[in-house]
């Protein structure tokens, strides 16, 4: 067992863990951060998508014990007072989300890109949410919502059709 | 107490919801990460299972030594079949598409051998999913190989005689059932073969063989299964599409009464028809629970989904069209071999048939035959994905349409036409027997055209041509229709499916005038609790927001037939308006009560009970309030309005659409880049425009990946060589592009929502015109046909002419034979002219 303390979405905690438990294992059995999901076991869905001091990490690469000492933000630390995150309230807006598993770690990544990168082209935005699968959405309200949470234009038909 | 308005002017009336861009009520908590997905269930003393699966697609099981699995820290127990009894149930097949079918028995844990690489062979219990893993690890289980029987056609003809690999070789046959639809047989048209004779003599023969590759549905969300035994009924969490179903096959399967079973589907992540089984891991979580008394559960990882949910699609097709010289068809013969994998699932058998009255499609052909040999294989089983027989249907028609299109010249918007049902023919008896109730396949398709600037990109496509360019542009064209809103009760039992098509839904008008809607169809990503409160609303006349949809927990929703097949809003949310309309009229002798007048004098509008010619009125909610306090009702009249609906359609449903596709195929490479697609769909009245544009756009990607992405490989052995998302290749948002999107509006006429369902509907339409576009590209090159998916290597070989549109690169696609069931031999045309 290892000792950790880190914090998590605002809240400082502290565990005994195996070496080789998972962020995404710690978060989702040990602190009940059940927003975060696994989808995949090769890293490849990008699902588990969290913050990690601030940049998107697939939770399920990471072992618990290299987060140690970090700060953490997942998909149920992102609203702010009460008030959604811009990206959260987009995808709601755009459509951006249909059975919602991949939704914690597509909105994640798309604020790390847009931390990077304000206001994205289509392609740009392509590319930034790749190491993201959704099966639902075909990505094209996706890629709207991130456009919308930029603040640029949205073509109206391709939203509403 | 009751706001009986004498006087006062109503309140103005709400907006019509039906035709709303709503944003969806599921959405807050799915942004948020307040979800319930079945894995996230904790209970206390809740214990967890790791399957041992075995690693060979057939093979005898000759030991299994569990003594140091046993002994390993927090492990329960390790469970094999032997461990079992009968009360471990099996896993049903509801469609047994003949009475001679061969079905082989399917027990959730194999015993003396497995079928396929993934089955399960034992089952370890500890206290923690990772204890479980660690010991399945641990348990060693000795195999003798058999030979597995892998390729479909190699299988469909082995006997014992000829020493052929069988799946299961004490049934002698890898032949389970044969399926045969003739419309001359049945009345609906002419003889095909003399279509075919006579177009031999003077016309066009087209014969094609087309694989229909094996694809994996690949759910985001991994299945989970929760099963708390400790209550007066054994309640089961699962992440599936059909939590009903899954009940009555529980019930019936293990003994245990339906009454004491629950099923739960909490928050799904997605389905497209791979949560639509009863599945060996729910039968043995079930069991297991019984058996310890403690709550059991178990999360599949990706590996293991990929090679244990049901797979889709996998046939052979062989087809045969003919046609007058002027693209007229005369008549069309369809062969089928489908790969049913190592049992027959739930409606496994039956994804062919539904795709046998689609072959015909949107077009008017004097002679159909269809005849379809399903096969058993030492592979995962198949079963529904998205569309389940009907984008194999739609695919082999629109690539044969263009085909006939380039035999006789023509463009093949042109020989579309000619052969279309025209929208002043509607109804229109097809030559499979169904009745079209509507559609306009002219303004579908004007529309499509206009969108996509069709004559300026041939324009383009002939400089290009004509300048050598190396990149080629590919225009191609699916004006497809489906089946779908599955489906009437008589027609189904008419083709021996286990089952009814309808649904139930019961409305509930709250005390405080809020309205709580029940409904059996179990969503999982589809917005049903959005959609269905903008149906009520309107119908009601309530506040949206005072609509609630509960659904998905067989205790709230007690009767129901869940989700797939396009059904939820054309079946269950017409459940939903019945149930609706037997609310107000229960309600009626109330208002009339209330405002001292008679029945005849009141009209229901915008919620509100009028009183004609008069200003006096009643709003419904305010009478929900009336039944509850029940203070002053009609003589004999029960205080409830409440009123549940179950509806049974009287046919099928039949959106249609013609969708464009522009690719650009780099001749150097191979590469494909899709440049632009629209789809111009007619799904009749649209309840909500954003719901349908996303079911359109994630159609679209699933639809094209078949065309361009995804196979289930396995190698020679058996084993599932795509079995991460490392190599089984879902595409990305880089991969895709935006669509254009738009619609032209039949109202069904068999439903009073003039609705038709779209959830299918892109998938269906968008494989054949992404690989209409890459043969449009390179027919110059004498390509006429390119395997799926198109990967760059086999769009390359096709165009060097090495034949790489077989199903393997380099390898020729073996023919159809007398051997497999099918009649006579085609010349190989999977690849390029030769």
């Amino acid at each position: 067992m290892t000792r950790i303390n880190l914090v998590v979405d605002g809240m400082r905690v502290a565990d005994d863990i195996e070496p080789r438990m998972l962020l995404v294992q710690y978060l989702r059995e040990k602190l009940g951060k059940t927003g975060t999901v696994v989808g995949c076991d090769t890293s490849n869905c990008g699902a588990c998508t969290v913050h990690l001091d601030g940049r998107s990490v697939k939770s399920c690469n990471v072992l618990a014990v290299q987060a140690d000492g970090s700060e953490v933000t997942t998909i149920e630390g992102l609203a702010q007072n009460g008030q959604l995150h811009p990206v959260q309230e987009a995808f709601r807006e755009c459509h951006g989300l249909q059975c919602g598993f991949c939704t914690p770690g597509m909105i994640m990544q798309s604020v790390d890109l847009l931390k990077d990168n304000p206001k994205p082209t289509e392609e740009e935005i392509r590319l930034g949410i790749e190491g993201n699968l959704c099966r639902c959405t075909g990505y094209h309200n996706i890629v709207r919502a991130v456009q919308h949470a930029s603040g640029q234009p949205v073509a109206p038909n391709e939203v509403t059709a | 107490m009751t706001a009986v308005e004498e006087s006062a002017s109503p309140a103005p009336a709400l907006e019509k919801e039906i035709g709303r861009d709503r944003r969806r009520k599921e959405d807050a908590r799915l942004i948020t990460g307040r979800t319930r997905w079945t894995d996230n269930i904790t209970l206390p003393g809740m214990l967890h299972l790791a399957m041992v699966r075995s690693p060979f697609a057939h093979a005898r099981i000759t030991g299994i030594d569990a003594t140091a699995a046993k002994q390993a820290t927090g492990i329960v127990d390790v469970v094999t079949a032997a461990d079992l009894d009968e009360s471990l149930g099996v896993c049903i097949n509801a469609w047994p598409i003949t009475p001679e079918q061969v079905t082989p028995g399917h027990a959730p844990i194999a015993s003396d051998r497995a079928a396929f690489a993934g089955e399960i062979v034992a089952v370890v219990v500890a206290r923690t999913a990772a204890e479980a893993r660690d010991a399945a690890e641990l348990v060693e289980v000795d195999y003798d190989e058999l030979p597995a029987a892998l390729d479909l056609k190699e299988a469909a003809a082995a006997t014992a005689e000829n020493g052929g690999a069988l799946a299961h070789p004490d049934l002698g046959t890898n032949k389970s059932a044969y399926w045969v639809f003739d419309s001359g047989q049945a009345g609906t048209g002419g003889d095909v073969e003399q279509a075919i004779a006579a177009a031999r003599t003077d016309g066009i023969v087209l014969e094609r063989e087309y694989r229909q590759q094996r694809l994996i549905p690949a759910f985001m969300e991994p299945r989970s299964t929760v099963v708390d035994p400790t209550g007066e009924q054994i309640t089961m969490w699962s992440a599936t599409q059909i939590p009903h179903i899954l009940r009555f096959a529980l019930a019936a399967t293990t003994g245990v009464p339906e009454s004491k079973i629950r099923v739960i589907a909490p928050d799904v992540g997605g389905g497209f028809g791979g949560k639509l089984q009863q599945t060996p891991e729910e039968m043995i979580v079930f069991a297991l629970a019984r058996r310890l008394g403690k709550p059991v559960k178990y999360t599949e990882t990706r590996s293991e989904s990929l090679m244990s949910a049901h797979h889709g699609r996998d046939q052979w097709q062989k087809l045969t069209l003919a046609a007058g010289r002027d693209g007229r068809v005369t008549g069309l013969k369809v062969e089928l071999l489908a790969d049913l994998g190592a049992y027959v699932a739930i409606v496994g058998g039956g994804v062919p048939v539904l795709g046998a009255f689609m072959f015909n499609a949107i077009y008017k052909f004097p002679a159909y035959h269809f005849a379809c040999q399903t096969v058993l294989t030492n592979k995962t089983w198949t079963d529904a994905y998205r569309g389940a027989g009907r984008p194999e249907a739609t695919f082999a028609i629109e690539r044969l349409m263009d085909e006939l299109a380039a035999e006789v010249g023509v463009d093949p918007l042109e020989i579309r036409q000619r052969n279309w049902i025209t929208h002043e023919e509607f109804p229109f008896t097809t030559v499979a027997g169904l009745e079209y109730d509507s559609g306009n396949y002219e303004a579908a398709t004007a529309r499509a055209k206009e969108m996509f600037g069709y004559d300026e990109l041939r324009a383009e496509q002939q400089r290009r041509r004509e300048s050598g360019d190396k990149v080629q542009l590919g225009i191609g064209v699916s004006t497809f229709t489906e089946m779908c809103g599955l489906a009437p009760s008589r027609v189904l039992g008419s083709l021996d499916y286990g089952a009814g098509g309808w649904e139930h839904a019961s409305i509930r008008m709250l005390a405080t005038g809020k309205v709580e809607v029940v409904t059996g169809a179990s969503a999982h990503g589809q917005g049903h609790e959005t959609a269905f409160s903008q149906i009520v609303a309107d119908r009601l006349g309530v506040p949206f927001e005072d609509v609630e949809v509960l659904h998905g927990d067989t205790q709230i929703a007690h009767k129901g037939l869940d989700t797939y097949g396009s059904r939820s809003l054309v079946v269950g949310g017409e459940a939903v308006v019945r149930a609706a309309d037997k609310v107000i009229e229960k309600a009626r002798p109330l208002a009339a009560h209330l405002l001292e007048a008679s029945v005849e004098d009141l009209e229901f509008k915008d919620g509100r009970f009028g009183v004609r010619g008069t200003d006096a009125g009643v709003a419904l909610q305010d009478l929900a309030t009336a039944t509850f306090a029940a203070h002053n009702l009609p003589d004999g009249m029960e205080p409830s309005i409440d009123a549940e609906a179950t509806f049974d359609p009287v046919n099928f449903n039949y959106p249609h659409g013609t969708h464009l596709c522009a690719v650009e195929v780099d001749t150097e490479t191979g590469k494909v880049t899709m440049r632009s697609y629209v789809a111009c769909d007619d799904i009749g009245v649209v309840i909500n425009p954003l719901i349908v544009a996303g079911q359109v756009h994630g159609g679209l990607v699933q639809g094209i990946a078949q065309a361009l992405f995804e196979e289930a490989v396995h190698d020679e052995g058996g084993t599932l060589v795509t079995g991460s998302f490392v190599d089984y290749l879902l595409p990305t948002a880089a991969d895709t592009i935006s669509f254009q999107i738009d619609h032209t509006t039949s109202p069904a006429t068999t439903n009073s929502l003039g609705a038709k369902g779209v959830g299918e509907a892109g998938t269906i339409a968008s494989t054949p015109a992404v690989v209409n576009a890459v043969v449009d590209a390179l027919r110059p090159y004498g390509v006429h046909d390119v395997a799926m998916p198109c990967t760059p290597e086999r769009v390359w070989r096709a165009i060097q002419g090495g034949g790489a549109g077989g199903e393997t690169p380099g390898a020729a696609a073996p023919h159809f034979d007398e051997s497999t069931g099918m009649s006579g031999t085609v010349d190989r045309t999977t690849g390029a002219d030769q």
